[in-house]
Formats: C-alpha cells, sequence, structure tokens
C-alpha cells in the first residue's frame, strides 16, 4: 500500500547559499489516506516551512529544496516527486489535490474580492466551473462548513465577516475541491478559544465525511490531542521524535517532548493554580487597586453633524479590588473589554464613569513613583527601536521628572539582573534581543518606579510556549520579592491558571463570575465560563467531539443613555461570586 | 450620502478662503491694471484721468470693499470682466478649458497605461536586471525637465524625421478630432513621461508590499497562475496609492502647464494665469486660481470615491 504522501530526507534553505542556511534537515515521515499528522513545535522550529514545502509555497518566500523527496499519490494512482514538478505540475495540484489553510484568517482572504469570488474560483481553476454553476458550488461550500445563510454572505467582503467566519471560508476555499491533503498551518491560533473550539470540530467532522489526510500544525501539544492520530515533534529543524498521538502524549522519550509536555503551561481544570496568598488566609488590607463602577463607552456618531446617536458600551460597570502580593486576571475573549478595562485603569482611555483609587508605597528617597505601570502584548512593537536600553529605562524616570543619577543607573543594573539579562545589555539596542529577553525588558521598565500595581496585558501571548513558562516564572518570583499586585489580562488559561490567584470572567463589558482561581476553575458557576473552560484544549480529553455552536457576541451599541441593570450577585463559597442572569 | 452632503458642504469655505487670499495676494504685487494696460502711455495720464479709469473699473476702493462687491457678483453667477480680453471672466476660462483638460487626461492616460505596467513588472522581476532596467528609466523619467523633454521630441522629429508637429489655430476635439489629437499628442507625451516616471515607481513598491501578503499565499496555494495572482488578486490591492499620486498629478495639470503650452503654443489655461497675472487683470486671475482650486477639490472628492470603489473596507465619513 503506498502511502499518499511520503517525505524523505526533506532539507530546506534560503537565501543566496541555501545549503548554508537550512532551516529544515533531513525530515522524514509519511502520510496514510485519511490520517491526521500534527507538527508540533515552537516558532523557528521549521514546522511551518516543512509544510509550505509540500506544496512548494516555500519557493515564493525564498526557501530552497536542498535535499530529499515528497512522493505524493495521485488521484489517478500515480505517484509524483513535488520536488522535481514544475510550476505548471504544482499549480494544478495546489487547490485540487492539496488544500491548504492558514494562520491568519484576517490577512489570509483576499480583501478587495467577496468570498463568493474567493471560493469560485477554486471550482473555475480545477472544475471549469462557471456563472451561476460556480455561484451554486460556492454557496453548497459555505454550507458545507456550516455558515448560516450563505447565499447572502457569498456577496460579502471579508472585512464584513468575523475571525472565525473566515477561517470557515478559508476551510471553505481550501476544501472546495476535495483534495485529498488538508495542510493546515496553525488555523486556530488567532482565534479566541470558543471558536477554535468550533473550528476543530469543523475539521474533525469534514475529516470524517470526505476522509482526506491532514497536516496540522501547532505550537500547542495540547490542542491535537482531540484531533491527530500521529505527532511529529519538531525543534531546530529536525524532527526529533514521531508515533501515534498516545504514545507521545503518554511515554515521551525525548527530552524536548518531555519539556513541551511537563514544563509549558497546559490547563489543568484549576488543579495547577498557586498555592500562596489565598485571600482567606491574609487579614483584608487596604487594596493596592480598588475599581468602582468602572464605565467606558464610545460615542457613535451618525448623520450630517455627526451628532452621538448611540454608545458601544466597551466596559459596563466593573468592580474588582487587588491586594498587594495578588493577581487578579481579568479573562474573556476578543471584544469582551479586558484590554480597556486595563487601558481604562491606567489613564490611557477616559472612563465615562467610575472610580479607582490606588495606595501608591512609599517612594523610595530621591525617586519619584508611579502607583501603576504596564507591560504590553508585543515586545517587539513595545519598545523603541531607535533608542538604546538605557534610554529606555530611563524614559519613566524621565517622564516622572527624575533624573538619570547614579541611583537611576544603579537600579537599572539590578533589575537587568533581576529580569535575567546580561550587564552589557544597556547600551545594545532592541532588535538585538529575542521575544522573551525584550518582554523582560519591558518588565524591568514597568519596575523602574517601584510600581504597587503592574497591569500585565496578554503580556506572554506574543512568546513561545517555552519561553512563556520562564517569563511567568520570572512574574512569580517578582511579585513575591517586591510585594506586587498584577492585573493580568489574558485569554489563555493555562497561563491564567499558573498565575492568578483570582479570576474576573468578563463578557459583553461586564463581570460575569469573580472568585478564587481554583474555585472558578475547577467549579465553574456561569453558564460562560463553563463554555469557555470547556473550549479550552487540554492533554487529557483526547478525541473528543466539540458542538457546534454558531452564536454570535451581543452587540454592544446601545442607544444614547441606555443603563444596564444592575448587577445581582449569588456567593458561592467564601470567594466566589457569579452574576445571577435575568 | 450624508458624507457626499458634508464634503460639498465644505467647498464654499474652501474657495472663499483661496478668494481672499488671491485677492489680497495679488494687489500687493507692485504695479497696477492701468500701468499694465496702457503701458508707457500710463505716464502720460493726468492724475485727475488715471483717478476716473481707477474709478471706472473700481480698483480705487480698499480692498475688503473691492472683495465685497466682487462677492456679491460671484452669487450672482459673475466672475467680473477681463480687462484684457474685455469679456466675462468665465467665458474666457470655459474658452480655454477644453484643451487643459484634454491635455491632463491624455497625459494621465499615458502615464496609467506606461507606468502600471511598467511598475508591476518591475516588482514580479525584483532585484533582476529588468528591474533595474525600469527602475533607471523611472529615474531618468522623473529627474528631466520638460521644457528638455519637449525640446527634445520636437528637435528629434523635426530634424531627424523632417514631421513638424501640427502647429497654428488650435482645433477643439468636437470639430476636428484627428487634428485636435496630432495636436496634442506631442505635449501630452511631454506631460506624461515624468507622470509615467512616478506612476511606475509608486505602483513597484506597491506592488512589492502587496506581493509578501497573506492573501497572495492563500491564492497561490488554491492554485492561481501566476498571471492570475498578479492581475486578479494583487493589483486591485496595490491601486490606491497610484490612484491618490495620479489624483494629485492630474489636480495640478488641470491647473495648466505654462512651460508645455508654451513650447507647442497652445492656448491652454496656464498661459491665461501668467498672461493674467503680467497684466494685472485682477478679475481674470482672481477666476482662474478660484476655477483651479475648484477643480482641485472635485479631484480630491473623485479619488475619495475611488477609494472607496477599489477597497470595501474603506467607508467614508465613519468616526
Amino acid at each position: 500500500m503506498i502511502p499518499l504522501l511520503s517525505v524523505s530526507g526533506l532539507s530546506v534553505g534560503f537565501g543566496r547559499a541555501p545549503q548554508a542556511n537550512e532551516v529544515v534537515r533531513g525530515v522524514s515521515f509519511e502520510l496514510a489516506d485519511g490520517e491526521t499528522l500534527a507538527i508540533v513545535g515552537e516558532s523557528g522550529s521549521g514546522k511551518s516551512v516543512t509544510a509550505l514545502s509540500i506544496n512548494r509555497l516555500v519557493d515564493f518566500g525564498g526557501g530552497r529544496i536542498t535535499a530529499g523527496s515528497i512522493k505524493l499519490k495521485r488521484a489517478d494512482g500515480s505517484v509524483l516527486d513535488l520536488t522535481a514538478a514544475s510550476e505548471p505540475q504544482l499549480t494544478r495540484i495546489r487547490g485540487a489535490e492539496i488544500g491548504m489553510i492558514f494562520q491568519e484568517p484576517m490577512t489570509s482572504l483576499n480583501p478587495v474580492l467577496t468570498i463568493g469570488t474567493q471560493i469560485e474560483e477554486s471550482f473555475r481553476l480545477h472544475r471549469g466551473l462557471t456563472g451561476r454553476q460556480a455561484t451554486a458550488a460556492a454557496k453548497d461550500a459555505l454550507d458545507r462548513v456550516r455558515i448560516p445563510d450563505a447565499a447572502r454572505r457569498l456577496k460579502y467582503t471579508p472585512n464584513q465577516l468575523s475571525g472565525g467566519m473566515l477561517q470557515r471560508v478559508m476551510i471553505a476555499t481550501a476544501l472546495a475541491c476535495n483534495p485529498r491533503l488538508l495542510i493546515a498551518d496553525e488555523p486556530t491560533t488567532a482565534l479566541d478559544v470558543t471558536v477554535q473550539a468550533q473550528i476543530m470540530a469543523l475539521l474533525a467532522e469534514l475529516k470524517r465525511e470526505t476522509g482526506m489526510s491532514m497536516i496540522f500544525i501547532t505550537h500547542d501539544i495540547g490542542l491535537v490531542a482531540g484531533i491527530a492520530d500521529k505527532i511529529m515533534v519538531m525543534q531546530n529543524g529536525q524532527a526529533v521524535e514521531q508515533g501515534e498521538l498516545n504514545q507521545i502524549l503518554d511515554q515521551p522519550r525525548h527530552a524536548y517532548t518531555q519539556h513541551l509536555l511537563q514544563d509549558v503551561p497546559h490547563f489543568a481544570s484549576g488543579r495547577a493554580t498557586r498555592l500562596d496568598g489565598s485571600r482567606e488566609k491574609a487579614p483584608a488590607a487596604d487594596p493596592a487597586l480598588k475599581v468602582n463602577d468602572l464605565v467606558v463607552r464610545f460615542p457613535v456618531k451618525s448623520g450630517f453633524f455627526g451628532r452621538a446617536t448611540g454608545a458601544v458600551h466597551a466596559v459596563d460597570g466593573v468592580d474588582f479590588d487587588l491586594m498587594q502580593g495578588e493577581t487578579l486576571a481579568i479573562v474573556g475573549e476578543s471584544g469582551s473589554g479586558k484590554s480597556t478595562t486595563a487601558r481604562a485603569v491606567l489613564g490611557l482611555v477616559r472612563s465615562t464613569r467610575g472610580s479607582f483609587s490606588v495606595s501608591a508605597r512609599k517612594a523610595a528617597a530621591g525617586q519619584s513613583a508611579l502607583p501603576i505601570q504596564m507591560v504590553f502584548q508585543n515586545p517587539y512593537a513595545s519598545l523603541n527601536p531607535r533608542l538604546a536600553i538605557e534610554s529606555i529605562l530611563a524614559e519613566p524616570v524621565i517622564a516622572t521628572g527624575g533624573r538619570v543619577d547614579a541611583a537611576a543607573r544603579a537600579k537599572m543594573a539590578t533589575l537587568l539582573k533581576r529580569v535575567g539579562l546580561p550587564e552589557n545589555s544597556l547600551e545594545r539596542y532592541p532588535h538585538e534581543f529575542s521575544g522573551g529577553q525584550r518582554q523582560r525588558l519591558c518588565i524591568a521598565r514597568a519596575l523602574m518606579l517601584n510600581p504597587s500595581v503592574v497591569v500585565l496585558d496578554e503580556a506572554v501571548s506574543a512568546l513561545d510556549v517555552s519561553v512563556q513558562a520562564r517569563v511567568l516564572e520570572l512574574l512569580v518570583d517578582l511579585q513575591r520579592e517586591y510585594g506586587l499586585a498584577y492585573l493580568f489580562i489574558s485569554h489563555d488559561m493555562a497561563v491564567v491558571e499558573r498565575i492568578a490567584h483570582r479570576i474576573a470572567v468578563i463578557y459583553a463589558g461586564q463581570i460575569v463570575e469573580i472568585g478564587d482561581a481554583k474555585s472558578v476553575l475547577s467549579a465553574p458557576k456561569h453558564a460562560y465560563t463553563k463554555k469557555l473552560i470547556a473550549a479550552v484544549p487540554t492533554i487529557d480529553r483526547r478525541r473528543e467531539h466539540f458542538e457546534l455552536d454558531t452564536r454570535q457576541v451581543p452587540s454592544l451599541v446601545r442607544p444614547l443613555g441606555f443603563e444596564p441593570v444592575p448587577s445581582r450577585w449569588e456567593q458561592f463559597g467564601a470567594d466566589h461570586r457569579v452574576r445571577v442572569e435575568a | 450620502m450624508t458624507y457626499l452632503l458634508r464634503r460639498l458642504a465644505v467647498f464654499p469655505l474652501v474657495l472663499i478662503g483661496v478668494s481672499i487670499v488671491v485677492f489680497v495676494a495679488i494687489r500687493m504685487v507692485p504695479g497696477d491694471a492701468i500701468t499694465a494696460m496702457l503701458g508707457t502711455e500710463a505716464g502720460l495720464l493726468t492724475p485727475a484721468q488715471r483717478e476716473a479709469l481707477a474709478a471706472y473699473f473700481g480698483i480705487d476702493q480698499p480692498w475688503f470693499v473691492q472683495y465685497g462687491r466682487w462677492l456679491l457678483g460671484l452669487l450672482h453667477g459673475n466672475l467680473g470682466i477681463s480687462s484684457t480680453y474685455g469679456k466675462p471672466v468665465l467665458d474666457v476660462i470655459i474658452e480655454r478649458f477644453p484643451l487643459t483638460l484634454e491635455l491632463a487626461l491624455l497625459s494621465m492616460i499615458i502615464a496609467l497605461a506606461v507606468g502600471v505596467p511598467a511598475g508591476v513588472f518591475a516588482a514580479t522581476h525584483n532585484e533582476k536586471l529588468s528591474d533595474l532596467g525600469v527602475r533607471v528609466a523611472a529615474m531618468i523619467g522623473q529627474s528631466t525637465p520638460n521644457f528638455v523633454l519637449a525640446l527634445l521630441i520636437i528637435y528629434t522629429l523635426s530634424a531627424g524625421f523632417g514631421v513638424l508637429p501640427a502647429m497654428g489655430e488650435f482645433s477643439p476635439l468636437w470639430q476636428d478630432p484627428l487634428r485636435n489629437l496630432s495636436q496634442l499628442i506631442l505635449p501630452a507625451i511631454t506631460l506624461g513621461f515624468a507622470f509615467a516616471a512616478s506612476v511606475t515607481r509608486v505602483s513597484r513598491s506597491a506592488m512589492l508590499d502587496v506581493l509578501s501578503d497573506d492573501y497572495v499565499r492563500t491564492a497561490r496555494s488554491k492554485g492561481v497562475s501566476a498571471r492570475g495572482v498578479i492581475w486578479r488578486h494583487a493589483l486591485p490591492n496595490a491601486l490606491i496609492p497610484v490612484v491618490t499620486l495620479s489624483g494629485i498629478e492630474f489636480g495640478y495639470l488641470l491647473g495648466g502647464a505654462v512651460i508645455v503650452e508654451q513650447i507647442y503654443a497652445l492656448p491652454g489655461l496656464g498661459r491665461l494665469v501668467l498672461d493674467a497675472i503680467l497684466q494685472r487683470d485682477y478679475a481674470l486671475v482672481q477666476g482662474c486660481v478660484l476655477f483651479i482650486a475648484f477643480n482641485f477639490m472635485i479631484v480630491n472628492l473623485l479619488v475619495d470615491l475611488a477609494y472607496v470603489a477599489l477597497d470595501p473596507r474603506i467607508r467614508l465619513g465613519e468616526q
């Protein structure tokens, strides 16, 4: 029996001397009909390059296959070595026999063409359909990925659909001509966790319906537990381990696979929460940060004179307090208002209403102190590339009217050492550091002014999983050492579980559930929290079927003067409150 | 629709602003209409005669009174009488405008027809010798002054081939299309040359950006051919900066091209404005500038509407 795909000794290099710059070295694997292979690895492991070599899209990114073969069993039973195929041959194979979906559905569809046109294109190219036939086929394709109201949606352009919907459109396009192999390159990484669960469910269903094979690329080994038959783990361009799903997950042999399974945060339903600093043990002190009835609204203007006709209720009556040395995680999906809450607390957006009180610790002699500092999501974009690290660290001191004197310099040196960066970092520039190191720099910058509260807005989301684990450890250590209070904004339950003492779940601008981390994660009470937690992939749940759910988040645009009904709360346990839905 | 109304509502404000600036500016230039009209003979006028003439033209009043009168006339659709042509200003402008409009349109067509394909070609042959060739040609095109190019064209044609560009009385398009075209094609090439060079550079860099976008990779993964990727998927996304550039250039061309009109002896708007300034024909200068400003605003509006047509993500007037 010839396998559908057989890759042997594949090496891929980039640049003018591809042999010298190989990013994939000697990768071999086989894929049988109807089988799903998961390729797991961190950025730079070569997993995407391996996938892009199969349909030879790697050529367009400047890559060259330097060694090895990729043998594809074609529909007629003949075997073709794709490394030697001509471009016209490849154009007939791409889309027809090998479909592909990508990480960012928002940017992977052509913004100026309707989604109907983009789906029809596949039928035109490979089936020769035109006109009404192509339109009908496109509608069927949309129906297949369970997009309601398909006929009308064909006329939409990508900007009119949500990320989850767009990924379905991508899947519809990739599967239009029933390819026997689908390559999915991190197809859910850019999506919210509940949407991810739906896309995973859809892929599993379509695979059952069509019997296609799939190569699923991901950095999240927990995610593939639900869908893969085989796993290949890649590191630095090489396949370090491959085998059956259960074998890899239960008896990993290679040290790196063990590291991925053990050291990297995986969601454990509240079993891995922190044990220090629970509220019940500590006597109630003055909170480091107290937020009362925070409301942020953005006016919606329309008409000739641009009068406000309504408002986006981004944050609608949020209350919480945060003690010294405590982490409150605010979790929610995109558009829930979690980042707006953080920004309002910092004064980066003007709150419509509400009050804060922040208790600043006494500043050290000769230093001004700002009680709240922030660390942002993207460490690549939040450091000025033209400033040396010394200037970057001096910035908060200068901004608060301080002087960069010997004491400030000593503080820089201490902090750099504390966050684990080499001493000579001060004269260097941001581009000389890796993502994880940059985030450490951002943390050092935030600590320059001895804040009592640090707002961490998705602070580890852009980092590789193993880097994530180390930055989280650093954050916990710093918290203990300096008694910092963290407001930790995140969508990632696994990360939240590792760092939060308390969790507030936010949905459509309002907190729906708040309380002790262990209690919220292990026994969620609110329907939304339950749905959110059920959607988090874990290694424990293998081959689980998710249910398809196409409900959308309610619109946050309200008429002028709209006020939500005050929340009523139900208490569960000492520190766990849930909003009662009407 | 409300967006369009809001945009149009700003037009009068801008025009009034422009007209005040021009009104004051031209009156600050030394010399006056009477001297310009009569030349040396102006010296022979007695002060009383001069005052009488000034009163006749209405230029004895302070500038704001003159401006008020002019504005009142404008509201009645009267831009005043040109002192050099002895005709209503609007009639003089309308007589000259078709040529300028036609020349601007022809130049733009040439620029787009040459520049866009050249830019796309260079982008798809990035870093190859052919790309370098296009880039050097574009650089030369942008840096050659158009009077040099005009003279080169005339010299080559007349000395090399014995062909002379059609001279003599200008014939409008509706009277003799063929003669009209033969009169305008060389000036249009002259103006379109540098324009095409700019279009080439802008479309090349926009194409290069777009070709590395995710949706281009998606198109390739669907099995779209190289040609389909370029023309169907990439080019429409690369056109926005080209439209911006074309709009600005076209707007300038509608203001007339003084040097090229002079060299090819064409009675366009550019020469009209120049002569009006030299003659201190206040009403005519004022009218022309207002007309040019109005055209500019119309072109800008059309450019913004073109954005919407090109890119469904752009919604005008949303905050």
